[in-house]
């Protein structure tokens, strides 16, 4: 596959230029020959820090995670036919037509249960 | 190989345009913001402001890198690159003139689609990695809202596709100069399509009306918080990066792309690229930013069920108007 090749050489060239910039920086910049521990903790508006940043999340987020997979899997089946509309005509339109209706149909139950209010 | 050094070759023109570009939306940007808060903007270093820009470039550059010493080392020192490595990825798929273009796959919208939700990751390594509350509050925010945003983007971007009957990028610019643009005919297809995309761009690329993750006024600086010098440079690059690469990405499945009245030619796609972006830049300025929850809820409970009906819609003018 040609293209291929080619993307890997653009993602390559991306990834470089962003490197580039970071070591431009790095013969670039001052370094602070003094050691200063305060300057290295970590910021909690001035106060000395409480703890780890590492915890535990609401679950809302969860439920965000859930939704998108659900509906991005729909998109991974729309998209392929999404090219052949044309082609596939009614019967594909009926047959996808059925599949999206399943899934607003959870999309409403999930509505009514509040799963998509953040409150 | 041929192919491989080609993509590089063109790869690096393209990196580097839209890189030396963005000097030029930031001090567009700023000078708009000035004159709409009826202020002059940067005039000290030159009388235009221009040079302000490369100023600020070479300040950034110079910035004492400070790592905080509970910091995730990897993880926060690989996040800004690849974050800005993501948004830059993005632009492979684009064709700016029928020739300048990174590599044309036959799967561009699916990739592209697939490469913008990529840059949630680095998001969420800069987030974890900082240790800093504020930084993971910011993150766990903007892949809330990423990742919601990406169905109504992937719903938004299917209207084309469907269309033109292809996911190869070029293809749908091609269908758009033998027919219409996007937005004058099918209008009532396209023209909802384009909003939805824009509104759906404007939520991943975390810009206002939806910012929330970098609100400064609760979360000091969302993900960026504890990065300095030039980390901090690249997300902010990154930021800018994202808006005039969707952009991009919306003059060439809504607008046209690279073609225009008079032949077609890459100043189309400049001129359409940028006027999308002064409208973000015009956005920004004048609105306010969403509460988290309304911002969810927009999502969820108005633009996936529009985006859906969308598509049927236009899967019904495909099979029997078209």
């Amino acid at each position: 596959m040609p293209s291929g090749l080619a993307l890997l050489a653009f993602l390559l060239v991306a990834v470089a230029m962003a490197g580039t910039l970071l070591v431009v920086s790095m013969i670039l910049r001052v370094v602070s020959t003094r050691n200063e521990p305060l300057k290295k903790q970590t910021y909690e508006c001035g106060e000395v820090p409480s703890g780890l940043a590492w915890v535990r999340f609401h679950a809302r987020y969860y439920v965000v995670a859930l939704f998108f997979v659900l509906f991005d899997i729909e998109t991974a089946f729309l998209l392929p036919w999404a090219t052949i509309v044309r082609e596939a005509g009614a019967g594909g339109l009926v047959a996808v037509g059925s599949f999206v209706v399943v899934l607003m149909l959870g999309w409403v139950w999930a509505t009514r249960k509040g799963a998509l209010q953040w409150q | 190989m041929n192919e491989f050094v080609r993509g590089g070759l063109y790869g690096g023109g393209i990196i580097v345009g839209i890189m030396s570009s963005l000097l030029f939306v930031l001090w567009a940007e700023r000078k708009m913001a000035a004159r709409m808060q009826s202020r002059i903007g940067p005039n000290i270093i030159d009388p235009t402001g221009f040079l302000q820009a490369m100023s600020d470039v070479l300040k950034l550059l110079q910035k004492e890198d400070i790592i905080p010493e509970k910091a995730d080392r990897a993880l926060f020192n690989l996040a800004p690159v690849f974050g800005a490595a993501a948004a830059l990825a993005v632009a492979a798929v684009v064709p700016f003139s029928a020739s300048i273009v990174g590599a044309d796959l036959d799967v561009g919208v699916l990739y592209l689609l697939a490469v913008g939700a990529v840059s949630v990751l680095p998001v969420f390594a800069a987030g974890w990695g900082s240790n800093n509350k504020f930084a993971l509050l910011g993150a766990m925010r903007a892949i809330a809202q990423s990742v919601s945003y990406e169905v109504p983007l992937v719903l938004a971007a299917l209207v084309p596709v469907m269309l033109a009957g292809s996911m190869k990028v070029s293809d749908i610019v091609a269908w758009q100069a033998s027919h219409h643009w996007l937005v004058v005919w099918p209008f009532f297809l396209g023209v909802p399509a384009f909003v939805l995309f824009m509104l759906a761009m404007l939520a991943e690329s975390n810009r206002i009306p939806f910012d929330i993750p970098e609100a400064e006024s609760e979360l000091v600086a969302g993900i960026t918080t504890e990065y300095s010098g030039m980390k901090f440079g690249l997300f902010y690059m990154t930021e800018y990066l994202h808006t005039v690469i969707a952009s991009a990405v919306a003059a060439s499945l809504f607008l046209g792309g690279f073609d225009g009245p008079g032949g077609p030619g890459i100043w189309w796609m400049v001129i359409k690229t940028f006027v999308l972006v002064v409208a973000i830049y015009w956005l920004r300025w004048s609105l306010l930013r969403f509460r988290s929850d309304q911002l969810m809820a927009l999502c969820w409970r108005w633009l996936v069920p529009s985006g859906v009906v969308l598509v049927v819609a236009t899967a019904l003018w495909v099979v029997f108007a078209a």
